[in-house]
């Protein structure tokens, strides 16, 4: 009786979760639909100039051509290429970078103002030097998505690296433990979940790298074809190129979340 | 016989703005098995004292010898265990207690079984690959116990290690940490802010001053008392004799501190 009552209790409890869950998806889609329905409209009768801001339908179609003759495939490849690699290469300087810092106390301080100058900077202004320094291709973009994330990747882990609780370190000292030990088995493990979260913040920051990057030199890519619309006024091109790099930019977040989601359970608390 | 000695002992902290003196000519030794506590004000440099002898930080001034002679730090001699267990999250159990021998690289397959047995002689079988995250606070803390012990440590350092727990567990750890060093013999130097526990677990108490840190009295526990276990010691008619003249003479310090 008593356990009929609660049994029941449960599953409206359940029911009502997935109401809201229904009631949330729906909404979503009613949002997507409206928003490349009126664009679709507005581009059909003219109250938004077709020329510049294309329409759904006409991206599509572009799409779909671009796809079969598999021309767009090269871009994407390029840009997808470049940014992992910017994305990876950021990351893992930054922490080798905190890394560095942390080990000397003293250097730290010898570059505190350089690493203050070199974050306030925007990186993105750095862009010709690369090129001219790397040139004019793929090797430049990939600096650029990495050089974006590189110097705050730095600052947040080594800033993690020095709030790990002291007590940690004293009690691998007792046993008499290096620094590179301590570092080995307390500060860089207890700094994984930093570590992980910045992975987040990173991806996006490569996007914005690789994407200028390719504006500025490339004759490949996502960002070269938004250029490459936009000098030939094509920007059905423009928008499509736009949508995909929304769409795998959040296909590589979610990822990222996933992974991020995987790492925090083998690293931290091993459950 | 004097095992561990400290002679003359001074330690300065240095700011920007100036420095403190926290301990002023600390000197007093320990023999070998001996059970010290270490009782006083915060801020009389307790701490400093256990951190010190570790070789975490080192004497502005003074000697800390081992069998009269400076203590060799390359080899471990000494036990900390800290007023929380800092287990390592991401370790299991087994890891966490590996971890001395680890870093000292002596870890065999001796070693490991040594751990098991002492993590069973805690009363902890069968939770060696679980994280500490799923143990209760005094289970951790035993924890922590056994990974002092297993480089079977000449000196035991205990700074407040039963601070954090709830009173009940405390009483069951303070007797079983009592039973340990008794049983392998070992030398324990405790600091603590609870009287009951200082006279409980030792054989000799030493009251410190703050401003600077000195040792303002010594006092030697009943022979009575030094061999029972703390929960019976509590109940001992003479224990709360020696409560009230350490009550006093800490008391004392305090009342002066609050004049100042």
């Amino acid at each position: 009786m008593q356990t009929k009552l609660d049994q029941q209790l449960y599953k409206a409890y359940l029911e009502k979760l997935k109401r809201e869950k229904r009631f949330v998806l729906i909404w979503q889609l009613i949002l997507l639909i409206s928003f490349f329905g009126i664009w679709e409209v507005a581009s059909r009768f003219y109250w938004i100039d077709p020329l510049l801001f294309s329409s759904p339908s006409s991206i599509t179609t572009l799409l779909i051509s671009r796809f079969s003759e598999g021309t767009i495939l090269t871009h994407m490849q390029a840009t997808l290429l470049e940014t992992i690699l910017g994305f990876i290469i950021g990351t893992v300087l930054g922490i080798i970078f905190a890394s560095v810092l942390w080990a000397s106390t003293r250097f730290s301080k010898i570059m505190d103002p350089y690493i203050v100058i070199l974050n306030a900077m925007p990186k993105v202004a750095l862009g010709p030097i690369l090129i001219v320094a790397l040139g004019p291709g793929y090797i430049s973009i990939i600096a650029m998505g990495a050089i974006i994330s590189v110097i705050i990747t730095t600052l947040v882990v080594y800033s993690a690296f020095k709030e790990v609780d002291p007590n940690y370190e004293k009690v691998l000292k007792s046993f008499g433990a290096t620094r590179w030990q301590c570092f080995k088995e307390a500060i860089f493990p207890a700094t994984m979940p930093v570590m992980i979260s910045t992975l987040k913040v990173n991806v996006g920051l490569s996007w914005v790298g690789v994407i200028v990057g390719e504006f500025l030199v490339s004759q490949k890519g996502l960002g070269y074809l938004i250029v490459y619309g936009f000098q030939v006024f094509d920007f059905t091109l423009v928008m499509a190129s736009l949508i995909l790099i929304a769409i795998f930019a959040a296909i590589m977040y979610k990822v990222v979340e996933k992974l991020e989601g995987w790492l925090m359970k083998h690293t931290i608390d091993g459950q | 016989m004097s095992f561990l000695t400290l002679s003359n002992v001074s330690h300065h902290y240095f700011t920007k703005t100036g420095f403190t003196k926290a301990l002023s000519n600390i000197s007093f030794s320990i023999a070998e098995g001996e059970f010290i506590s270490i009782l006083g004000p915060s801020g009389c440099g307790k701490s400093t004292i256990l951190s010190i002898i570790a070789g975490i930080m080192k004497q502005t001034k003074g000697e800390v010898l081992l069998h009269n002679k400076p203590m060799d730090r390359s080899k471990t001699q000494i036990g900390y265990m800290l007023q929380q267990d800092y287990l390592f999250p991401w370790k299991t159990i087994i890891e966490n207690v590996l971890i001395g021998p680890n870093i000292q690289a002596t870890a065999t397959k001796e070693t490991k079984e040594k751990a098991t047995s002492l993590l069973h002689e805690v009363g902890l079988s069968n939770i060696a690959d679980a994280y500490p995250a799923s143990l209760s606070g005094g289970m951790r803390q035993r924890v922590a116990l056994v990974r002092t012990l297993i480089t079977n440590p000449k000196i035991l350092l205990l700074d407040e290690p039963f601070s954090a727990l709830d009173y009940q567990t405390k009483l069951k750890l303070e007797d079983l940490v009592f039973q340990l060093l008794q049983t392998y013999h070992k030398t324990a130097l405790l600091v603590t802010h609870d009287i009951g526990e200082a006279i409980a677990m030792s054989d000799r108490i030493l009251v410190m001053d703050a401003n600077p840190g000195v040792i303002a009295k010594v006092f030697d526990v009943p022979v009575e008392l030094r061999n029972e276990m703390p929960f019976m010691v509590r109940r001992h008619p003479k224990y709360q004799l020696i409560f009230d003249k350490v009550w006093q003479e800490l008391n004392k310090h305090e009342g002066a501190m609050s004049k100042s």
